[in-house]
C-alpha cells in the first residue's frame, strides 16, 4: 500500500532517439522538492525525444504531477516530442486535471508603478486630510442626532452601557492615573526646587507644582492615558464588531449603532475623564507635597498653607473645564476609526493606532487653543 | 504491525470538557488510511469539537490519539512539524487570513514547510486554485471581496496546498451551489484513488455522504453511536441515525 512505497526516485535512459526518465515511488511534494532543479534544466540532446515512464510511481500528487506537466509543456514548447508512457488510471486522471487548470495567475492586485503610486500617495494624504476632516465633522453631526433623540426620549440612553464603560475606562484607569501624575508632581518639584533654591525662593515651588499640575499637567496627562487606554480599546472593540458584521446586524435588526455604540462611550468618558483628572490633580500636589518635604524641608503643614494662600480657584478650574472636551475628543475620535474598520485584521490594527494619535494630537492641539483663550480672558 | 499501519486516526478514550461540562465522553475512533470517513450528527454533538481536538487545538480532559502511528503527544518540535505538514485542515468558517490574498493564503503553507523555488510555489498555487474549482481572477482578491462559497474553497485550496495524506474538513460543501458541491465530492474521490488521501470529513450533506463517504460516523450522546458504510446506516434502527438517513432529505438523496 502507499505507506510501504518508497520515496520518488528517477533514473535516465539514454538512447540515441530517445531519453527515458524512469520514474518511481511516491512522487509527492518532497520528491518535487528534490527534483525540481534536475527537471527545471533537463533537455534531450539533438533530435531525441523524451519518454517519461510511470510504471513504477506507487504514487502521485498535484505537486509531483506539476514538475512532470510543467516540464513536458516547456519542452513541446521548445519543439521537443514527449510522451507520457504507462500511465495508471488515476495518475491520469490528475494530469488530465491540471491540464485544464490555467497555471498563472496574479497572486496581489495589479501595483501602479512606483514613481506614480508616490505622487499619487501624496496627493491622496493631502485630500485625505481635508476628507478627515470632513468625515469627523459628520460624525460629530451623526452623535449630536443621536443624542437629541435620546434626551427627547430618555429610554434610548443606555444606562447599563454607560456604567460598564464608566467602571471600564474610569474606575480601571485609576491606579496607573494616580501614579503617574504622583510621578509628574514629583518631578516638576524637585526641577523647580533646583531652579528656585538658586534665588532662596524654595517656597514658591509649592506655586509652581500649583500651577503646572492643576492647570496643564494633569489633566494633559489624563487625557493621554485614557486615549492609549480607552481609545484604542474603543476602536478595537467596534472594529472587531465591523468586521464580524455584527455592526450590519444590528442594522438590519433596527438598532442605531450610534445608539447602541457610540452614545454610551462618549458618556461615560464625558463623566469620567473630569474625575480622573482631579483624581490627577490630587496626587500630583501630594507628589509633589513630598518631593518639597525630601529636598527642600517643607513640612506638609506648611506646603498646605502656602498651597492655600496662592490657589487661584481658575487653576483648577481652567484643568476641569477640559477635561469633557477631551473626552468628546478621545470617545469620537476612536469610535470614528473603528466605525471606519472593514474586512481585514490589518486595517483593525491601522485604523486602532490612528485611533490613538489622531486622539492624543486633537488633545494637544485643543489644549493649546484653550491656553490661548484663558490667557485673552484673563483667567 | 499491518493493522496499525492501516490506521491513520486512532482516538481513544477522548474526554473533552468545557468549564467541567463534558461535550466528548470516553469517545473511541479509528479512521482508516484511504477512507473517506464522513462524520455526521446534530448541531452541537460536537463535531467540530472532536476535528479540532485531534489537530490539538482543544485541550483533552483524558485520552489518546495517534496521527500516522505517531502519538501525539510524545511528539517534540520537529516531528510535530512534520505531521503537521502531513495534514491539511479547512475549518468550518474558513479562517483565511484576512490581510492575505486568497493566493498568499494559499503560499503561506508552502513557504512554511517547503523550499521550493518562488514560481513552482506560484504555480502550485494556481494549480490549487483552479482544483478547488475558483475562476484564477479571485487569486488576487482579499477573503472580504469573495463569496461565502468562494472562501470555503480558498481555504480548502489552502489545506490542500501541501498535499496532505489526512484532511481534515468541517463542512466543505455548506455554501456551496449543487454543481460546485458535486465537484468538490469528485474531487475528493479522485485526489483519494490518486493520493491514497484519508479525509476526515464533517458533513450534513447526504449527497456528499453517498457520493464519497466509505464510512459514516455517527456522533451522539457524547461519543461515536456507530460507524459503517451507507448501506450499514439505512439498516440502523437508533431513532435519530432513521430520522436522518430515511427522512425526506434522505430518500431524495438516494
Ligand atoms: N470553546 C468552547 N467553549 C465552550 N463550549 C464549547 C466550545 N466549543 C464548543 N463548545 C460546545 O461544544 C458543543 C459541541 O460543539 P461543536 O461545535 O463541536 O458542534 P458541532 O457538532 O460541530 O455542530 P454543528 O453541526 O452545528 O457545527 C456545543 O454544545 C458547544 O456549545
Ligand atoms: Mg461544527
Amino acid at each position: 500500500m502507499t505507506s510501504a512505497a518508497r520515496e520518488g526516485w528517477l533514473e535516465r535512459i539514454e538512447a540515441p532517439d530517445s531519453l527515458t526518465l524512469n520514474l518511481g515511488g511516491r512522487w509527492d511534494m518532497r520528491s518535487a522538492q528534490r527534483h525540481e532543479k534536475e527537471l527545471r534544466h533537463l533537455r534531450p540532446s539533438g533530435k531525441q525525444a523524451l519518454r517519461v515512464d510511470f510504471s513504477a510511481i506507487d504514487s502521485l500528487d498535484t505537486a509531483g504531477a506539476w514538475l512532470l506537466f510543467r516540464l513536458a509543456k516547456r519542452l513541446r514548447a521548445e519543439g521537443v516530442e514527449v510522451a507520457f508512457d504507462n500511465l495508471q488510471a488515476p495518475h491520469a486522471d490528475i494530469l488530465e486535471r491540471l491540464a485544464k487548470i490555467e497555471s498563472h495567475v496574479e497572486i496581489e492586485p495589479p501595483k501602479p508603478n512606483p514613481l506614480v503610486a508616490i505622487v499619487a500617495l501624496i496627493g491622496k494624504s493631502v485630500i485625505d486630510i481635508g476628507v478627515e476632516i470632513m468625515e469627523s465633522i459628520a460624525f460629530l453631526g451623526l452623535t449630536a442626532v443621536s443624542f437629541a433623540r435620546a434626551v427627547l426620549r430618555p429610554k434610548l440612553f443606555r444606562v447599563p452601557a454607560i456604567f460598564y464603560h464608566m467602571e471600564q475606562a474610569g474606575l480601571n484607569a485609576i491606579p496607573i492615573i494616580a501614579l503617574i501624575a504622583f510621578l509628574i508632581g514629583l518631578v516638576i518639584a524637585y526641577q523647580g526646587a533646583i531652579q528656585l533654591r538658586q534665588f532662596g525662593a524654595e517656597i514658591f515651588v509649592v506655586d509652581m507644582v500649583a500651577v503646572s499640575v492643576l492647570r496643564e499637567l494633569a489633566i494633559l496627562l489624563t487625557a493621554i492615558v485614557v486615549a492609549g487606554r480607552s481609545g484604542s480599546a474603543f476602536t478595537a472593540q467596534i472594529g472587531a464588531m465591523k468586521i464580524n458584521e455584527e455592526v450590519d446586524a444590528m442594522r438590519t435588526i433596527g438598532l442605531d449603532p450610534m445608539q447602541v455604540l457610540v452614545l454610551p462611550r462618549l458618556i461615560a468618558l464625558m463623566i469620567v475623564l473630569p474625575l480622573l483628572g482631579f483624581v490627577a490633580d490630587v496626587m500630583g500636589l501630594v507628589g509633589g507635597g513630598v518631593m518639597s518635604m525630601i529636598e527642600l524641608g517643607i513640612s506638609p503643614s506648611q506646603y498646605i498653607d502656602r498651597l492655600e494662600q496662592s490657589f487661584a480657584p481658575w487653576s483648577l478650574g481652567t484643568g476641569l473645564l477640559k477635561a469633557p472636551v477631551f473626552a468628546a475628543i478621545i470617545a469620537l475620535t476612536s469610535c470614528h476609526m473603528g466605525m471606519k474598520v472593514s474586512g481585514s485584521s490589518e486595517s483593525l490594527g491601522k485604523f486602532t493606532t490612528r485611533s490613538v494619535v489622531h486622539a492624543i494630537f486633537a488633545v494637544i492641539v485643543v489644549d493649546a487653543m484653550f491656553s490661548i483663550f484663558f490667557a485673552y480672558i484673563g483667567i | 504491525m499491518a493493522e496499525q499501519n492501516n490506521i491513520a486516526i486512532r482516538a481513544r478514550d477522548i474526554t473533552v470538557a468545557f468549564h467541567g461540562i463534558a461535550v466528548l465522553d470516553k469517545l473511541d475512533l479509528d479512521v482508516r488510511r484511504g477512507d473517506v470517513m464522513g462524520f455526521v450528527g446534530p448541531s452541537g454533538a460536537g463535531k467540530s469539537v472532536l476535528l479540532r481536538t485531534i489537530v490539538g487545538l482543544n485541550k483533552r480532559v483524558r485520552g489518546t490519539i495517534e496521527v500516522l502511528g505517531q502519538d501525539l503527544d510524545k511528539l517534540n518540535y520537529r516531528q510535530r512539524r512534520e505531521i503537521e505538514e502531513r495534514w491539511g485542515v479547512l475549518f468550518q468558517s474558513g479562517a483565511l487570513f484576512s490581510s492575505l490574498t486568497v493566493a498568499q493564503n494559499i503560499e503561506v503553507p508552502l513557504f512554511e514547510h517547503t523550499d521550493l523555488p518562488v514560481d513552482v510555489v506560484e504555480e502550485i498555487c494556481a494549480l490549487k486554485i483552479g482544483l478547488v474549482g475558483l475562476p484564477p481572477e479571485a487569486a488576487s482578491k482579499y477573503p472580504m471581496e469573495l463569496s461565502g462559497g468562494m472562501r470555503k474553497r480558498a481555504g480548502l485550496a489552502r489545506a490542500l496546498a501541501l498535499d496532505p495524506e489526512i484532511v481534515f474538513l468541517d463542512e466543505p460543501t455548506a455554501g456551496l451551489d449543487p454543481i460546485g458541491a458535486a465537484a468538490f465530492d469528485e474531487l475528493v474521490r479522485s485526489l483519494q484513488s490518486s493520493l491514497g488521501l484519508t479525509v476526515f470529513m464533517v458533513t450534513h450533506d447526504l449527497d456528499s455522504l453517498h457520493a464519497v463517504c466509505d464510512r459514516i460516523a455517527v456522533l451522539g450522546d457524547k461519543h461515536v453511536i456507530v460507524t459503517g458504510s451507507m448501506a450499514e446506516m439505512l439498516e440502523q434502527d437508533h431513532p435519530w441515525i432513521r430520522d436522518y438517513f430515511h427522512g425526506p432529505r434522505g430518500r431524495a438523496a438516494r
